[in-house]
């Protein structure tokens, strides 16, 4: 099977700033990719990248197996949606018809109901749309598209909780009906981390996790409770993050508790809560022991879904 | 993850998609027989990737719990109901009894004296309310 997205050994260099450093990445047809990560990490870049808009300086880069750049049968096929879009001095209705015309797939049906939903209305001037509303234009074209490949770029500043999630509604129903490939970068991470099949995280212009999002779940642990029973308990795992306030000790730390491991910190009486998406993006420097216990969860695993 | 439909942070969501089947399962709310809702139905109520809900479902098909019938999806299994039950007592051991016992023995609370607390706490429901005037008979 060809993966609908493959990139091997990328780099792109700016005058005197590494952007992405040696990537690597495959991604196979019909997935849900979340892609994470600080500002300046090399997101962007990277979307730019696949979407054939920024050459890279080397490496090699093949969307639905081939080079995406001045490949326009290539870029019909997939959709890139950006933060912030520009777009020429049009109205919303004008903006939807000129995106059914690039794309084989699009779907006006679907447009008309996603703009109705967001309350997108086709008379008005583009140029006069709220933030918020500029991004749910780019939503509904990424969307109607109905691309192969769906490049969204931290889709929905200035989109209220609603309209975001109207978004992952509509996103995963369109996912259901008509299955592609769609990564997404996003600072919201806890918010759209159950629309994840994988997250890819980087750091500095690097790979630095690559893992089935749900075997991420459960990979660290906050264990907290008094101090000798901490100590007692996270002796010889790996340790993120030490916290203590007189008796009560706070412990981060890393690999998947076994339901053994569970029963001896009840008796001990420990709080053992799981470190979400978000914070386990925040403790960027424990990542490679975050990967090694993704691997060994997914190798446990193996009927999982990144088989 | 607050607009999830209920689903919490820790455990992973397939094992919770594949929980809350087997809960409806063991409560009756899926018959034996019944069609168990499809992986699209279950990504789209708790806004999860379909692949995640999929995984679930096939936790509980692996079990013996669910069959799959060719084209038509899937099928809560004979016998599932009372195998769950069973589980779900050994669960009860595990998870309530034991821990109950540690933290009795902890406190000092005897074998007689933790029954004898079973026995006073364990009144009949409370009364309804009464639904006219919203007071406590």
């Amino acid at each position: 099977m060809t993966p609908a997205i493959a990139v091997a050994g990328l780099t792109r260099r700016y005058r005197d700033q590494v952007a992405l450093d040696d990537v690597s990445i495959e991604l196979d047809p019909g997935s849900i990719t979340g892609l994470l990560g600080r500002n300046g990490a090399g997101k962007t870049t990277l979307l730019r990248i696949l979407a054939g808009q920024e050459f890279p300086s080397s490496g090699d880069v093949r969307v639905l197996g081939q080079p995406p750049a001045e490949n326009e049968p290539v870029l019909r096929r997939m959709v890139f949606v950006r933060e912030d879009q520009a777009y020429p001095d049009i109205k919303v209705g004008h903006a939807l018809r000129a995106a059914s015309w690039f794309y084989p797939n699009w779907d006006a049906r679907l447009a008309g109901s996603l703009a109705a939903d967001f309350g997108l209305r086709p008379k008005k001037a583009v140029k006069k749309l709220s933030r918020g509303m500029r991004s749910a234009l780019g939503i509904t074209i990424g969307l109607a598209a109905r691309a192969e490949v769906t490049l969204f770029d931290e889709p929905y500043a200035g989109l209220d909780a609603v309209a975001r999630q109207i978004f992952y509604d509509r996103l995963l129903a369109e996912y259901a009906e008509r299955p592609r490939t769609v990564l997404l970068s996003t600072h919201l991470i806890d918010e759209a981390a159950a629309l994840f099949e994988r997250v890819v995280v980087l750091d500095q212009g690097r790979v630095v996790l690559e893992a089935a999002a749900d075997g991420l779940r459960g990979v660290a642990t906050t264990v907290s409770g008094p101090v000798l029973a901490v100590e007692d308990f996270t002796a010889g795992r790996p340790v993120w993050d030490r916290r203590r306030l007189g008796s009560q000790a706070s412990v981060v730390t890393v690999g998947p508790l076994d339901e053994a491991a569970r029963a001896r910190a009840r008796s001990l009486g420990l709080d053992l809560v799981p470190l979400t998406l978000q914070q386990l993006v925040v403790h960027a420097a424990g990542w490679p022991a975050a990967s090694e216990a993704a691997e060994e969860a997914e190798a446990a695993d193996p009927e999982g879904v990144s088989a | 993850m607050p607009e999830m439909a209920g689903l919490d942070e820790g455990t992973p969501l397939f094992t919770q998609v594949a929980e809350r089947l087997a809960a409806e399962i063991a409560d009756g709310g899926l018959a034996e027989g019944a069609r168990v809702p499809s992986t699209n139905e279950l990504a789209a109520f708790y806004r999860i990737n379909p692949a995640t809900a999929a995984k679930g479902i096939n936790l509980l098909a692996d079990d013996g719990l669910l069959e799959k019938r060719r084209g038509i999806g899937m099928f809560v299994a004979a016998g599932a109901r009372q195998r769950l039950l069973g589980q779900r007592r050994e669960h009860f051991v595990a998870r309530y009894l034991r821990p109950m016992l540690t933290e009795a023995s902890r406190l000092g609370i005897g074998t007689g004296e933790l029954i004898e607390l079973i026995g006073e706490n364990d009144q009949p429901d409370q009364p309804h309310r009464d639904s006219r005037s919203g007071v406590t008979v």
